[in-house]
């Protein structure tokens, strides 16, 4: 069952991620353009904070690893995507106003908006490889396929995304929706830890 | 023999060769910029500049006519002109979308006291609109190598005013999304002054067609729409002011224009003809903002 758990709700943030990042996008496009340096910006500061939250995640974990603390981690990366929900353009007008030049003005609205979101989100992965592994024989399978799961999930993001969501629904309203999605993933995750203690 | 018989295949092969490039198109020039392929042709008497694309014909940007390059050669640039029809002594004019420069060179000859300032993304265009389509800065024409939305907001910033905004930034293969959106005609609209207008060369098919005008409708209130059918092209002619100046009012400039577009090929009172009032748009449609914007998506 906590293998189950731990696999949906790396997916859930594999998902989750792709969404924010296509967003992105559109988020910056009224500021700073929809050139390729725009897009450039967003992988940026994505891969940037995704490498660090790896780090971070990876360190986490050596600490008396449990559900409950994995469970905080979604908890804290729903509540990071707060700023980008609701101040998104003050925050990019303030920028646009500092900075002239779009790609540097993309770059630090991107850092702004989504490296402390993304950095949360990335140490989703090393954590659950941690709570999954049984043995150091299987540690590298078992880190295949939770890779395997949450990169499907980011396909999926990917792809619903762009092909579907921003066609039925505002992009506040999709953002709203990971929100909940990481919500209850922590909810799940912490339930599971008192779950488990009885 | 063999040999003989092998040079006739290959002399025929050339001479169809010559034969079928005599009527197709020569290239001069082929540049690869950040966000496309950009070609210009040359085609019996017309030059012209294309984006090169999978659709069948590409998009064409811009074409000049040689034998006479004062020309208008498309349609939708004439109808463009319909700015003219409404305001003739426009002294401000921002052109967003360059292609080859038709219009501003056009603009420039017809409202010699204007002046013009060209917005186009792609420096690889303006390079080509200066070398093969006589585009030039002068002292009234200027160009600024931006996004338009970010150029419009830095307009803002400045607090600088046009009586007429061309925004000339869709090809039909694909439309920057963010230049369709409420905020951003509301942004437009900001930078009008009060007799101000912005006509802009969109679509008049697919069901983008019913989004879009309840977008200028939200922004604007009633607009001119110059809409052609068959080409899938229409104007939008909208005013910053609630009231639109009438039809009469219009005519009246169509009559003194005749003389000034002639020479450019253009009937002011062909683009006359297409004025329409009238909403022909599902009212119902969602508008298009930043935060539903999917314009590709809906074409």
């Amino acid at each position: 069952m906590l293998k189950t758990l731990i696999l949906l709700l790396a997916f859930c943030a594999g998902f989750s991620i792709m969404t924010v990042e296509l967003l992105g996008g559109r988020i910056l496009a009224p500021y700073f353009g929809g050139s390729i340096y725009v897009w450039g910006s967003i992988i940026t500061v994505f891969m940037l904070a995704l490498s660090i939250g790896y780090l971070a995640g990876g360190k986490l974990s050596t600490q008396s690893p449990n559900t409950r603390k994995y469970g905080s981690l979604f908890i804290f990366s729903g509540l990071a995507l707060f700023p980008l929900i609701l101040f998104s353009e003050s925050i990019m007008q303030w920028v646009f106003l500092q900075i002239e030049d779009p790609r540097f003005g993309s770059l630090t609205g991107a850092m702004l908006l989504f490296f402390i979101p993304t950095t949360l989100m990335g140490m989703i992965a090393p954590y659950s490889v941690r709570l999954l592994i049984e043995s150091t024989e299987n540690s590298g399978q078992t880190a295949g396929f939770l890779y395997f799961v949450s990169t499907i999930g980011s396909a999926l993001g990917t792809i619903m995304t762009s092909f579907y969501f921003v066609l039925w629904f505002e992009i506040n309203t999709i953002l709203w929706v990971v929100f909940a999605v990481f919500m209850l993933a922590g909810g799940l995750a912490t339930g599971y830890y008192y779950y488990d203690k009885k | 023999m063999i040999k003989n018989k092998r040079f006739g295949l290959i002399a025929f092969l050339l001479g169809l060769l010559l034969a079928h490039s005599a009527h197709a198109a020569k290239t001069l020039q082929t540049e690869k910029s950040l966000y496309r392929n950009i070609v210009v042709i040359e085609e019996g008497n017309r030059r012209c500049m294309i984006f090169e694309s999978r659709n069948d014909p590409p998009p064409y940007q811009s074409c000049m006519d040689l034998r006479n390059k004062d020309k208008l050669v498309f349609n939708y640039t004439k109808l463009i002109l319909s700015g003219l029809l409404y305001n003739p002594k426009p002294k401000r004019i921002l052109v967003i979308g360059l292609g080859g420069g038709t219009l501003p060179v056009a603009l420039n000859k017809m409202v010699p006291e204007a002046i013009i300032e060209s917005v186009e993304i792609d420096p690889a265009v303006v390079k080509l609109a200066r070398k093969y389509f006589h585009y030039e800065d002068n002292n009234k024409v200027s160009t600024h190598i931006f996004d338009g939305r970010v150029y419009v907001k830095r307009a803002l910033l400045k607090k600088q005013q046009y009586d007429w905004i061309i925004l000339d930034a869709f090809n039909g293969d694909y439309i920057p999304e963010h230049l369709m959106t409420q905020e951003y005609f509301a942004e437009l609209r900001g930078l009008l002054s009060d007799e101000g207008i912005i006509t802009s060369n969109t679509f008049s098919d697919s069901r983008l067609y019913d989004h879009e005008s309840v977008t200028y409708h939200k922004v604007f209130g009633d607009f001119y729409n110059l809409r052609r059918r068959s080409t899938g092209n229409r104007i939008v002619l909208a005013a910053k002011s609630d009231e639109l100046v009438s039809m009469n009012r219009i005519k009246r400039h169509a009559n003194q224009l005749r003389h000034k577009f002639s020479k450019f090929g253009v009937d002011p009172q062909w683009i006359l003809k297409h004025f329409r009032k009238s909403k022909d748009w599902n009212e119902e449609a969602r508008s298009l903002s930043d935060q539903y914007s999917p314009a590709n998506l809906l074409k």
